[in-house]
């Protein structure tokens, strides 16, 4: 939708869209954009309540996740564990103009993987709690995906989760961790370090085309495009430092579906001469294609439709199938359909 | 059109139709869909005088009461809450649908309108001047709040205080829940008030809910200012008695009582300073209603 259109709404059509973007916790986004591009003035007062009271839980949010990072900061005050901040926690970090709209909902943060198991135990000592999962769902994280379960602190709501790695163990592509604290870059008045900008992108690109089932999270390609815009603009010489930098980590593929759908759903300003050496074959984009757009973006609740569940469906099979090998995949995907309810993994 | 001139059936029709029925309740817009049988004379009969707007139109919350499997809507009917698609609480009988939509209604509010700090409190106002009593357990406030409408007060609501941030309140009157033996109180009070189906054996007992007065839903889109914050406290034993509290007591208490305090942030210890600035501040006990009501009328002359 263009966004110049948006004085031209009728009230229908602005409560169909604010359906939407409060399902996909997008509407402070929506608001940012709209902001920013100095359209906010002209709409009706009705709309700009909206987004002014989805402003300011998301700002809120942004609080707690702040705090956080706070309180890490002063867990790790003795020790000279690396870590990293990742997405959300790493863009408030940098205070990119984006990050107070984007609903943050946990902090990610990357250590090194022999930092891992004494990192629990101190996290453990200064009141972080493992989240109460089955028995099932320890197993997973601990034995399949070489992760710890996500923790919580005993007196607060927010959510940290510990990586060592970008992607599961158990992937088909790796990234090298080694090679992310090398080039990673040092945050004045901070102890948390953040991934250079080629990596930061990069992580936006696997989380969302590698590591998800790409259900309704066209706020994930939202904030590629942003970083995107932020870092890289029309310079020529920073495409190819990215592309150079996808090479490196063997991660063409995924780059090349997020900056095909960036420039589809987001019309992404992306310089026409990029092009990828390794891409896939014509028939799996023309299913990607026709997959990726139905689930990515939201249904309002009366117009469920089959065809963007199949999508949703397929796409979640893909995720589990990128991440977990065949003999593992099966008995999870069983497990998971009696289980029911939505799957968070 | 107000809900009361639509004759009852139409009322369900419009229920069960594709864009169901949107209420102007206050600031708010809800667009209510159900095919529960017992929700249209519930609404006729507890918010006859909110207007009803055409479709379409900007709505603040999408409220479907749905039956939660196909077959619930034979063996021991069910219903639930959803708000845009999200089905928000354990299921309900279906009977209870009224209290559901209040509930559920409540906690939407609750949690999304941050344009506003939401104070857990009655707010009502005579004379152009509102008295903000802050809820707490067993604080008798509905039941005095319901006497107060019915003896000439205006209710801007029971159960939220919007604050603005000019410090203005704006007015949410909706209709009163009244539990067990407040019930009979306020039915023996007055002649006037409209109290919709008795709902017994719910978590608090047998519920009730009092209609807004004509004058409180009249001026709904008039917000108030507050002179006074009220903390009441029933004892049936005790003296009736107002008891000036420090500011600083104050602030903390209504701090404490916002739904959405944290979420507001610094901005939401500014309104509740502003508050305290400007309004008087009591602890308030009494056994009688006979008692406390000309003492509140004193306030106010």
């Amino acid at each position: 939708m263009n966004p110049d259109r948006s004085a031209d709404l009728s009230a229908e059509e602005w409560d169909r869209l604010l359906c939407l973007t409060d399902k996909s916790r997008l509407t402070a986004c929506l608001g940012y954009r709209l902001e920013k591009r100095g359209l906010m003035e002209g709409l009706p007062e009705a709309v700009k309540t909206r987004f002014q009271s989805a402003q300011i839980y998301s700002h809120y949010r942004s609080r707690l996740i702040r705090w956080e990072m706070n309180r890490l900061q002063r867990a790790l005050r003795e020790t000279d564990y690396q870590v990293i901040a990742l997405k959300g926690g790493a863009y408030l970090l940098l205070n990119l103009p984006f990050a107070e709209s984007r609903l943050a909902a946990d902090l990610d943060v990357l250590v090194p993987a022999s930092d891992l198991s004494m990192f629990e135990t101190l996290l453990r000592e200064k009141g972080w709690e493992p989240e109460k999962l089955s028995e099932y769902d320890q197993r997973y994280y601990r034995e399949w995906m070489h992760e710890i379960p996500p923790m919580r602190h005993r007196e607060r709501k927010i959510e940290l989760d510990v990586h060592h790695a970008l992607l599961p163990l158990t992937a088909k592509l790796r990234v090298n961790s080694d090679l992310l604290f090398e080039s990673a870059i040092p945050v004045e008045g901070s102890r948390f370090k953040v991934l250079c900008p080629e990596d930061m992108i990069l992580h936006a690109v696997i989380h969302l085309f590698y590591d998800s089932d790409l259900d309704t999270r066209i706020r994930d390609v939202l904030d590629l495009d942003e970083l995107l815009r932020i870092f890289y603009g029309t310079d020529q010489d920073s495409w190819v430092r990215l592309l150079e930098r996808t090479k490196q980590h063997g991660l063409e593929r995924p780059l090349f579906y997020a900056l095909r759908y960036c420039r589809q759903l987001l019309d992404t300003q992306i310089p026409e001469e990029i092009q990828l050496d390794k891409r896939p074959g014509g028939f799996t984009t023309f299913l990607m294609d026709s997959l990726v757009p139905k689930s990515i973006l939201p249904d309002l609740p009366e117009e469920k439709n089959r065809f963007n569940r199949l999508a949703r469906w397929l796409l979640y099979v893909r995720s589990h199938y990128l991440r977990m090998p065949l003999k593992l995949l099966i008995p999870h995907l069983i497990y998971k359909s009696f289980r029911g309810g939505n799957p968070s993994h | 059109m107000k809900i009361g001139e639509i004759p009852q059936n139409e009322i369900g029709i419009m229920l069960k139709s594709p864009r169901g029925l949107t209420l102007e309740v206050g600031p708010f817009k809800v667009r209510v869909k159900t095919r529960n049988n017992y929700f249209p004379p519930f609404l006729q009969k507890l918010y006859p005088q909110f207007p009803v707007l055409e479709c379409p139109s900007l709505s603040d919350f999408h409220v479907f009461l749905d039956t939660p499997v196909a077959w619930r809507r034979f063996i021991r009917p069910q219903v639930i809450f959803r708000e845009n698609g999200d089905k928000l609480f354990e299921p309900f009988p279906a009977n209870m649908c009224g209290p559901l939509f209040e509930w559920g209604w409540n906690w939407c509010i609750g949690t999304r309108a941050h344009q506003y700090l939401i104070l857990h409190s009655a707010v009502i106002e005579k004379n152009g001047i509102a008295v903000i009593m802050p809820a707490y357990p067993g604080s008798g406030k509905s039941t005095l709040c319901a006497a107060l409408m019915l003896s000439g007060w205006r209710l801007l609501s029971d159960e939220f205080g919007l604050i603005r941030c000019d410090g203005g309140i704006d007015p949410i009157p909706r209709p009163i829940p009244l539990k067990n033996q407040s019930i009979s109180v306020i039915r023996d009070f007055s002649t006037d008030a409209v109290i919709g189906p008795l709902f017994p054996k719910t978590r608090k007992g047998t519920v009730a809910h009092l209609a807004p007065t004509e004058r409180s839903v009249k001026q709904m889109k008039k917000p108030a200012t507050a002179a006074y914050i009220i903390f009441p406290k029933f004892h049936p034993k005790t003296v009736t008695a107002l008891k000036p509290v420090k500011s600083s007591y104050a602030l903390m208490k209504l701090a404490t009582n916002a739904f959405n305090y944290e979420v507001l942030g610094a901005e939401g210890f500014k309104r509740v300073a502003r508050l305290i600035r400007q309004c008087e501040c009591y602890n308030f006990s009494y056994s009688k209603l006979e008692e406390a009501l000309p003492l509140f009328d004193s306030l106010v002359s």
